[in-house]
């Protein structure tokens, strides 16, 4: 139910309700930004329902794979 | 597609596995409140890959599970309505209700529509004026922003044949009834990454000091998890107890300021029954007196009887990571995704169909209980 797909965003109409089109894969939709107002095209989003609910941190991204080598030189570290 | 394969590599998957072997000295039972963690730990196996030590329980992560009897009854009698498009996600359709189910009025005539966003029923209200839109507004805290903009788009445009009929519950009340029941097993939580992109990491680091249990706060996909469960092992070995943060690329501390506001302008906090469960304080949203004309409960005066309806379903338990599914002794028998004897078994998210879609060849004949 809370699922959430990453989309690129594509284009921006400001208005009232500021809307955008965002790319997922090849399929193209239209999606409300009003809760992104951060969000530049090129940018991507998390979206849920037809809502962006945030912008990906590159940087948070490639976390996980960090991580894993942060486990290992601990690992390492011990006696 | 990116931000997606990339966290389902098999050789990263594999050193954390490893890395958690490395790390658990103990037997630790950590539960995901998130029906998408479950559907990923089910569907990828995760939880065959840990250590034996590790005991991942589902909780009650999926909202269309817990949305009560009841509320599907008022569903039921507002949809059967000549003038009423009823529109819906879909998996709300099977959920059943004390006689019937929102596709039995379908299929008897009732105008029901599925729809992917609360939006697209804003659209029909606009597109049919002569009509009364009614809107099934259920959800955790990551679609409650989302129909909140219903609520107040209908009243921007000047809209008035447009409703919702809310069941929306909050994911924090109900990870403290579970740590406050008796016998509770529960050593640590992954926290639901998309609730979490909305409301931030404050409202949980109370419930981690109070229990001393960590909470991880964790995306979706099969390396998210692992990465989770391997940062709340490393606290439990350690014995820590903190709030921390795996889902990085999509939740900031604070969370969703925009989305927050929207929440509190639409919504307020209130009590909630969880099916399965029973009450809950202060755990649901409901529409603010401001927003009253956009409330389908009152709008077509409906009542709502608490019942306690019989039944062999033993949901509750599963919800409450008190039974995995294939020890229900109804699983994949008198109850299955076609004919549900709860809500579990219905949506894609449940821990029951999710058991029944990718483990009902592989698991063993279900002996009962009292013999193993």
């Amino acid at each position: 139910m809370c699922l959430g797909i990453p989309g690129e965003v594509k284009s921006i109409v400001e208005g009232d309700l500021r809307m955008g089109k965002i790319a997922f894969g090849g399929i193209l939709k239209e999606i409300c930004l009003a809760y992104v107002p951060e969000a530049r095209v090129g940018d991507f989003v998390v979206v849920h329902a037809g809502f962006a609910i945030s912008c990906i941190d590159p940087d948070g991204a490639a976390r996980v794979f960090s991580y894993l080598e942060e486990l290992g030189a601990v690992r390492e570290d011990e006696p | 597609m990116r931000f997606i394969d990339e966290y389902r590599e098999r050789d990263t998957a594999r050193g954390y596995v490893e890395a958690i072997g490395a790390l658990v000295t103990r037997p630790w039972s950590i539960m995901e409140v998130c029906g998408g963690q479950t559907h990923s730990i089910v569907r990828f196996g995760l939880d065959e890959l840990l250590p034996p030590q590790i005991t991942l329980l589902h909780g009650p992560g999926c909202p269309v599970c817990v949305t009560p009897v009841e509320t599907i009854d008022t569903a039921l009698v507002i949809a059967s309505r000549p003038e009423v498009i009823f529109c819906s996600f879909g998996d709300m359709l099977r959920v059943p209700g004390s006689s019937s189910d929102l596709f039995t009025v379908k299929s008897k005539g009732g105008d029901i529509r599925v729809v992917y966003s609360p939006m697209d029923a804003l659209v029909l209200a606009e597109r049919h004026p002569h009509r009364e839109v009614v809107f099934f507004a259920v959800g955790f805290e990551t679609t409650a922003p989302a129909n909140a903009m219903v609520a107040f788009e209908a009243r921007r445009r000047g809209l008035h044949n447009i409703s919702l009929l809310v069941s929306h519950v909050i994911v924090p009340p109900a990870m403290e009834a579970i740590l406050a029941a008796p016998g509770s097993r529960v050593n640590g939580f992954l926290a639901a990454g998309h609730v979490c992109t909305i409301m931030g990491m404050d409202e949980y680091r109370p419930l981690a000091e109070k229990y001393r249990v960590p909470i991880v706060v964790t995306g979706f996909e099969p390396l998210d998890i692992l990465q989770g469960v391997a940062m709340c092992v490393r606290q439990l070995e350690d014995g820590r107890a903190e709030v921390e943060n795996q889902y990085e690329r999509s939740v900031r501390a604070a969370g969703n300021i925009p989305a927050q506001r929207m929440l509190r302008e639409v919504f307020e906090v209130v009590p909630r029954t969880w099916r399965g469960i029973g009450r809950i304080p202060a755990s649901g949203l409901g529409l603010r007196v401001a927003y009253a004309d956009y409330d389908a409960e009152r709008k077509f005066r409906t009542e709502r009887h608490e019942e306690n309806v019989a039944t062999d379903c033993k949901s509750g338990l599963v919800l409450q990571g008190l039974l995995k599914p294939p020890d229900c002794p109804a699983f994949g028998l008198r109850c299955t995704p076609e004919m549900p004897l709860g809500a579990t078994m219905v949506s894609s998210e449940g821990a029951c169909a999710a058991y029944y879609r990718y483990r009902r060849l592989s698991t063993e004949p279900c002996a009962p209980s009292i013999l193993r």
